[in-house]
């Protein structure tokens, strides 16, 4: 009798687990992202879609157990087409800022808060921040810009902003340090950063829609464990020319 | 050793045969193929829904000839672009909310909360574990839609005209011959109407040709999506990194889209030519052509 018992129990402690196993398994989340932000994101010789952000969310994805696919999606649309249901999270170095926390949830930031700088030319003055300032469309600093005395020329695409700077359209090309950083250390004195900085937004956090607050649970829980286990940390050290301990 | 193993020691044309290679350019020439399956999927269409159109306004029924007339003018009256922009939106909601409706009746909250548009589940289009050519495909097809929409209802107007245009004495003739309405139509009115047609059809292949890089407004990932993403510059964390070069990629386009409208070109001054009326500069030409070739 009690052998017969056992044997029920673990049958159905079987068909329990299986079931358990096939909902966490059909749950395909999809990231939406837009490719052209390194070293947030970006598309790879291989055309496939890299960067800190795609490491992160596979991350992520695997911490929460998720079925996790990519999306690709311009930045000027990328909120409408979230609340539209195109995909179920934006991962694409969105700042969190309370404006966009209207029509959207964010979970906790995996990337902290960092100044915004100006990049010019090299021989620019520092005065070019009150001249054209180029800003990718509605990013933070896009609307810093607005309100200041700048002129501000918006791009669809982080890279024209700069190639405004290099054509001479605008004098200073206006985004995060991290995003910059790159060109500057790349150009061989040809950019360089001016010294005024600007700190915006509340960090980098993924954008979910408002209704799907268990999926903002669960990446929120995620982001705590990469948090703790350090490997938040090594990759930001990995993408980010080694900035330690952020976390 | 591969040939293209280190990018980084390359140099030269080494170095750009290497890079017009990676998987990445391989999706910007595939991405061409994009452009030739909107052309090829498009033009037949509207030429289905143009006759349709034309036919719709010329019907004896009133009700079918407002629904021509309101479409051609319609469409007509609006921009392109917030057809392109509306059309594929609207569709993907309606039928979204459709299949919410018929999958998930047992859902109270209402699709539209806020800014939200939420539909259960089992009744997104594509679902989303469904690979992701499924959803290129469908938002391909969408915009194929949109396409179709607006240039059938330029092909009505063309088609339309030149139905008209069509000399009276034509159909009154081949009535007094015993031909019945139907026959009349089919036999001498459409086959004199090609003549009038083309120019206008001609046109308006120019036209769909030049507008396919709309594709690109419509999120889908052509050939003009590719090449700015590939032209932009390039820092260390590509493998193959270089300065702006979207002017030369740009330029590529440029001499694509010329070598396709000139093909074109081409093409219909042969069917015009074969088609016309204007006798004077080939004589020896039946003078009943378009009839039979309508046959």
């Amino acid at each position: 009798m009690t052998q017969f018992t056992s044997v029920a129990r673990t049958a159905a402690l079987a068909a329990a687990l299986a079931l358990a196993s096939s909902t966490v398994f059909a749950e395909t989340v999809r990231l939406g992202t837009e490719g052209a932000y390194p070293p947030f994101n970006f598309v790879n010789d291989s055309g496939e879609i890299d960067g800190y952000e795609r490491e992160v969310g596979d991350m992520l994805c695997k911490i929460a157990e998720l079925d996790c696919t990519w999306v690709k999606n311009d930045w000027d649309s990328i909120i409408p087409n979230l609340v539209s249901g195109n995909y179920d999270a934006i991962i694409a170095g969105m700042s969190i800022t309370d404006e966009r926390d209207e029509v959207i949830d964010f979970t906790q930031d995996y990337y902290p808060p960092d100044p915004s700088f100006y990049m010019a030319l090299k021989g620019t003055g520092d005065d070019a921040i009150n001249g054209v300032v180029s800003a990718q469309t509605s990013t933070i600093q896009a609307g810093y810009i607005a309100e200041s005395d700048a002129t501000l020329v918006e791009f669809a695409t982080p890279d024209e902003t700069i190639a405004a700077v290099k054509s001479g359209e605008a004098d200073a090309v206006f985004a995060d340090e991290a995003f910059l950083r790159k060109y500057v250390d790349e150009s061989g004195g040809e950019l360089i950063f001016l010294t005024p900085t600007v700190s915006l937004g509340g960090g980098v956090g993924m954008g979910i829609r408002e209704s799907d607050t268990e999926l903002t649970a669960k990446f929120n829980a995620a982001i705590d464990t990469m948090k703790k286990d350090g490997s938040l940390n090594a990759l930001i050290a990995k993408w980010f020319d080694g900035r330690k301990d952020v976390y | 050793m591969e040939y293209c193993a280190d990018p980084s020691t390359l140099e030269g044309l080494r170095w750009l045969a290497c890079y017009l290679t990676t998987p990445k350019h391989q999706l910007f020439y595939l991405s061409f193929l994009t452009v030739f399956a909107l052309l090829a999927i498009t033009a037949p269409v509207v030429m289905i829904m143009g006759f349709g159109g034309a036919i719709a306004r010329k019907s004896q029924i009133a009700p079918l000839r407002w629904l021509g007339t309101l479409y051609t003018s319609m469409v007509r009256g609006v921009p392109d672009i917030i057809f392109f922009l509306f059309v594929p939106i609207a569709l993907d909601q309606l039928v979204e909310y459709a299949r919410h409706k018929i999958k998930c009746p047992h859902i109270t909250d209402p699709v539209y909360r806020g800014s939200e548009f939420i539909v259960c589940e089992a009744a997104k289009m594509p679902l989303s574990d469904s690979a992701a050519w499924v959803h290129n495909t469908w938002s391909f097809a969408l915009a194929v839609i949109a396409f179709s929409l607006v240039f059938g209802a330029f092909a009505a107007n063309t088609i339309f005209g030149a139905l008209n245009a069509v000399p009276h004495s034509q159909l009154e003739t081949a009535r007094a011959f015993g031909l019945t309405e139907k026959q009349t139509f089919w036999r001498i009115h459409v086959p004199q109407m090609w003549t009038y047609a083309l120019p206008g059809l001609s046109n308006l292949w120019m036209i769909l040709i030049k507008a396919t890089p709309l594709l690109f407004l419509l999120g889908i990932e052509d050939i003009v999506y590719w090449a700015r993403e590939l032209g932009g510059s390039k820092t260390g964390y590509f493998q193959y990194p270089h300065p702006d070069w979207r002017l030369w990629y740009f330029l590529a386009l440029l001499v694509f889209y010329l070598l396709l409208t000139w093909l074109s070109g081409k093409i219909f001054n042969r069917l015009t030519s074969r088609y016309s009326l204007d006798h004077s500069s080939n004589p020896t030409k039946p003078l009943l052509k378009p009839i039979e070739a309508g046959r």
